[in-house]
């Protein structure tokens, strides 16, 4: 991803920017550990909303993720339809 | 309830294990080994007559009043410098030891003005007390002649006489009234550390003098309050005791300032309080205090404190006053609203590092259990988020190792993003004593900053880092520890596994992370990293403090697993005298994430995912549990801009000013339907809300607050909420109006239920601190008084995991638009955003933010000291006036965030930590350029917050 000086981010754009961060962490681990640990970490993290414009861009085909994410995405928890109100 | 009298013992205490039996007055008493005799005494019950001792500081032998006979030695030695010895028969009053002290008393008051009836030390004045200890009726020299006491001798000006110096805004110094004990000077040197004061001229021409006969506030003095307490006489009083008169009760509290969490005797008149006097018995400050805590209360009476609960239907209309009532119903209705409207997680919450542990409980309860959701974060966030996940991840604990005592046992203290000077007084006092001792100092700071270079203690290491560069440097230090075969092999393997440390000492034995390696991208020259490593590696017990500059970063959580593999490889873990420690800026940013302020985790760092945790809370909640992790405070932000987030309610913390990328927090709050702010006073983030709770500050309301250290310190009441109720009542009575079934009486019934529910509270009740003052937690079965020192036998997580860390250059990078890095960072006399220190006097010191830069950046921008200036990121602009100095490298400029009117943080960029999206506040490319005056941001926004803090009714906007 690039920062042109000027550009700000738009939503999903900041999450992969998240992930892909999260990715570089883990690759300096063994590639097993490495997936499990960026999917860990999305999964123990991010709020249901957050996953869910996550799985939006992998359906969509990933763009602009790290191959690792791509590769962390199968174990990350798809989240439950959003409550739609207070019960 | 009365006055608390601390005893005095002269001299400080023995730590010698031999213990030695002597007589005094006839009594057996058995002390210490390098006990004085004054002490000694005092131990048996008895007190010799002294002016010059006090046991903060070390025996001086000056006054010749505490002078004792010894059965088999010559004349009248001075109680407070000489030792006990075994059989030693001591007589502290024989006729001819009252005779020289009548005679010197008499030497005393013979230079002495005598207007006890309207002095203010009356009542508390060491002088007159031993005027009647030893009986003095009258002084046969007169009172005539030489003096330092009036202006005048017969009509002839008098040149030994000074006039009151005033200039400091909380004490005076009244040279009339001092005796050159040297108790002033002693306290700024030894307590303190500041050697800001000295004894000038010799004989009858003695004189206490900051710097070089300058006025206190000219001088170097920091205004830690060391010399007033120590004095005993008028000659150094608060102004606020010449003002009120004497208190006639005080109650133990906390300070609301740093994480350092000073104990302080809050004394009162009535429900005035006349001032804050630090506890000796304070198990974190041991008696001392800084400028803040011990001066900087006056905002809790502050005019422009809010004391009504308002409402207003948007964030351009005027505010309106309403009953507590009308406004928590009013709440519970919004919240409500918009739950069913826009889900039930479009609400959420921020618990306040400011507040007690119980409230920030509460409110973490409420959102959990009230609104149903996790979205509850805190301003740990922004500060030692990478730290909780950092420490917990190498060593099973989300906090710092050590107590603050620990200090006193090392010989090797590395520094690293932290300026304790600053930012946490009294633990750098204590720091800079033990320096002072012998150990040695090695700091990593782009800055050459007060802890660098200060008298008596200059760092034996200076690291002038390039920021975001930490784990580069880190990494190199580990770099020559393992190369260099400075490890210790033992304990790695006793303690942590060794194929994970082998796999690890591959890695920062690869060449890229050697110091010459690392020279090139952090700026620091190779030799000094090696330096600095084979000191800490080899040096003795070796501890680590750090603050921000090591968090607030990219990779804000990766240099904290750093500094977790340095400790370990070295074996500087699990006992006194080493460790790793965090500096936590706020008083109780370390309770607030105990107390299960993140999204993910319940009290106790217990991911909210499991089960047996959820079902602790759900069976005595009486409610299901969300078991997804909530929103961080970025993410809700996000979230609002999206349209999915639409009301908040913020427990002391102004997100406006504090949290980077102004614009994009100012956008968020406004895209909300229900901002609630409770707080003190109208913030920045008040701009944005529509429900303004009235807050209560630190001295009306009872609870704990968490230090840095773990520990778990008292908060009491000495005075009523001025706003009505603490803050506790309000979440309560909120949670009441949400049709919640709370009934909590007094907050010991709120730290029952976290003992209740969380194992490494266990152990804490109010009756237990009550009783042992405080406790550092884990307080359980296991440690029934609590655990000052982590990790003895074993880590927490049973084995120290060692983690590869990966220098990444963070995407903020000078290029030509941009060719600076701003840095940020606090002074000493203001505290955070400045909410409360730029309501006291504190602002005589600091009145404004000033951009370092250095003379080389400064001369080819043709920017003269004192220039305003232009200072643009990519995430906005704003103006204030340049400081040229050399404490920054070329390259690097540097501001504090203290002052609204400056907006550091319309600067800053969003940039964060890859693990807790911790704002990277360290590292921003600037460009600096001369300016005439404020950016249209500045006017605009000093437009908006007079128009938003416009009260009906009242003429004049709050602020």
């Amino acid at each position: 991803m690039s920062h042109d000086e000027d550009h700000s981010f738009s939503a999903k754009e900041k999450l992969a920017y998240m992930a892909n961060q999260i990715a570089t962490f883990f690759r300096s681990k063994p590639r097993d550990e490495g997936v499990a640990g960026v999917a860990d970490h999305i999964n123990k993290f991010w709020e249901p909303r957050m996953r869910r414009q996550f799985f939006e861009m992998i359906d969509a085909g990933g763009k602009g993720f790290d191959e690792l994410v791509t590769a962390a995405a199968p174990k990350v928890r798809r989240p439950k339809p959003e409550p739609t109100s207070f019960e | 309830m009365g006055l608390i009298q601390e005893i005095d013992y002269g001299t400080p205490a023995s730590n010698a294990e031999k213990q030695v039996t002597l007589t005094v007055d006839g009594f057996t008493v058995t002390v210490p080994e390098g006990t004085s005799i004054m002490r000694a005494s005092m131990d048996a019950g008895i007190q010799v007559p002294k002016l010059c001792a006090t046991d903060m500081v070390d025996a001086f032998g000056s006054c010749r009043l505490c002078l004792v006979e010894i059965e088999g030695r010559a004349g009248t030695p001075a109680s407070c410098t000489t030792p006990v010895a075994p059989g030693m028969v001591v007589h502290t009053q024989t006729s001819r030891l009252k005779d020289i002290r009548k005679g010197v008393m008499e030497l005393y008051i013979s230079d002495h003005p005598l207007d006890c009836l309207t002095c203010a030390a009356n009542g508390d004045c060491e002088l007159q007390d031993m005027a009647g200890a030893v009986g003095l009726r009258d002084v046969r020299y007169g009172y005539e002649g030489d003096n330092h006491v009036r202006a005048k001798n017969d009509g002839v000006q008098n040149f030994k006489w000074m006039p009151k110096d005033e200039s400091n805004p909380y004490f005076t110094y009244d040279p009339s009234k001092c005796i050159v004990c040297s108790r002033c000077v002693r306290a700024c040197e030894e307590v303190q550390g500041t050697f800001a004061l000295t004894i000038e001229g010799r004989g009858f021409d003695s004189r206490v003098s900051p710097g070089m006969h300058q006025l206190f506030l000219d001088s170097e003095c920091v205004s830690c309050g060391a010399c007033v307490q120590a004095c005993p006489t008028a000659t150094l009083t608060e102004k606020s005791v010449i003002q009120i008169g004497q208190p006639e009760h005080s109650v133990v509290t906390t300070c609301a300032y740093c994480g350092v969490g000073c104990s302080f005797k809050a004394e009162m008149r009535g429900e005035e309080l006349v001032r804050m006097v630090p506890y000796k018995d304070g198990q974190a400050n041991r008696g001392h205090s800084c400028v803040k805590g011990r001066f900087a209360y006056g905002y809790a009476t502050h005019k422009e404190r809010i004391l009504k609960p308002m409402i207003r239907e948007k964030i351009s209309d005027p505010w309106r006053e309403v009953s507590w009532e009308d406004a928590l119903t009013h709440t519970a209705n919004e919240f409500r609203r918009i739950q069913y409207q826009y889900g039930r997680s479009a609400v959420g919450g921020i618990t306040s590092s400011r507040c007690t542990n119980e409230e920030t409980y509460l409110v973490q309860k409420l959102i959990r259990q009230g609104f149903g959701n996790n979205n509850v974060d805190t301003c740990a966030r922004v500060c030692h988020s990478p730290t909780g996940y950092g420490l917990g991840q190498a060593f099973g604990t989300s906090a710092g190792t050590q107590d603050f005592d620990s200090v006193e046992e090392s010989d090797v203290i590395m520094v690293i993003g932290a300026n304790p000077s600053a930012a946490h007084p009294v633990f750098a006092s204590r720091m800079k004593k033990r320096i002072r001792q012998g150990a040695k100092l090695i700091v990593l700071d782009p800055r050459v900053t007060e802890t660098v270079d200060s008298v008596h203690a200059r760092a034996e290491f200076h690291l002038p880092l390039k920021p975001g560069t930490n784990v580069a440097v880190v990494t190199a230090l580990a770099h020559v520890i393992v190369t260099e075969g400075l490890h210790d092999e033992a304990f790695i393997r006793e303690h942590c596994d060794w194929s994970e440390f082998e796999d690890w000492a591959s890695f920062v034995a690869e060449e890229r992370n050697s110091p010459e390696a690392v020279e090139n991208l952090s700026g620091v020259p190779a030799d000094l990293i090696r330096g600095a490593a084979r000191l800490y590696a080899t040096g003795g017990n070796a501890a680590i403090y750090y603050g921000l500059g090591v968090t607030e970063h990219s990779q804000g959580s990766t240099t904290v697993m750093a500094i977790a593999n340095l400790a370990m490889a070295t074996g500087n873990i699990g006992r006194r005298g080493v460790g790793v420690n965090p500096l936590r800026g706020q008083n109780n940013v370390q309770g607030s994430c105990d107390m299960g302020s993140f999204p993910h985790e319940l009290p106790g760092y217990r991911h909210i995912s499991g089960d047996s945790t959820r079902e602790i809370y759900e069976s005595l909640w009486g409610v299901k549990l969300d078991n997804e992790p909530g929103l961080r405070i970025p993410n809700m932000l996000d979230a609002a801009v999206e349209g999915t987030f639409k009301g908040i309610y913020i427990q002391g913390e102004d997100i406006l000013q504090s949290d980077p990328d102004t614009k994009h927090v100012s956008a968020g709050l406004a895209a909300m339907e229900c901002v609630v702010v409770h707080d003190l006073f109208l913030n920045e983030t008040a701009n944005y809300a529509h429900v303004f709770l009235p807050g209560s500050t630190f001295l009306e309301k009872d609870g704990t607050f968490t230090n840095a250290e773990r520990r778990i310190n008292r908060v009491r009441k000495v005075m009523a909420p001025k706003n009505g109720y603490a803050d506790w009542e309000v979440t309560q009575l909120m949670a009441k109006a949400m049709g919640l079934n709370w009934s909590y009486a007094h907050p010991s019934e709120i730290m029952d239920e976290i003992a209740a529910t969380t194992p490494s509270f266990a152990g804490v009740s109010y009756d237990l601190l009550e009783e042992v003052g405080s406790v550092q937690w884990p307080c359980n079965e296991k440690a029934p008084l609590g655990t000052p020192i982590m990790h003895v036998n074993g880590f927490v997580r049973s084995k120290g995991k060692f983690i590869r860390t990966e220098y990444v250059a963070t995407d903020e990078k000078t290029g030509p638009r941009f060719p600076l890095l701003l840095t940020t960072g606090r002074i000493l006399s203001q505290y955070n955003v400045g909410a409360q220190t730029r309501r006291t006097d504190n602002v005589v010191w600091h009145a404004e933010d000033r951009l370092e830069i250095h003379p080389h950046d400064a001369e080819q921008r043709g920017i003269r000291d004192g220039d305003w200036v232009r200072l643009a990121s990519r995430a906005g602009e704003t103006t204030l006036r340049a400081l040229i100095t050399d404490r920054v490298s070329p390259g690097v400029v540097y501001t504090t965030f203290h002052h609204p009117d400056t907006q550091a943080n319309v600067i800053t960029t969003d940039f964060s930590d890859w693990a807790t999206n911790c704002p990277e506040y360290k590292v921003t490319a600037v460009q600096v350029t001369p300016s005439n005056g404020q950016s249209d941001w500045q006017v605009d926004y000093r437009d908006l917050s007079r128009r938003s803090r416009r009260i009906e009714g009242r003429l004049d906007a709050a602020e």
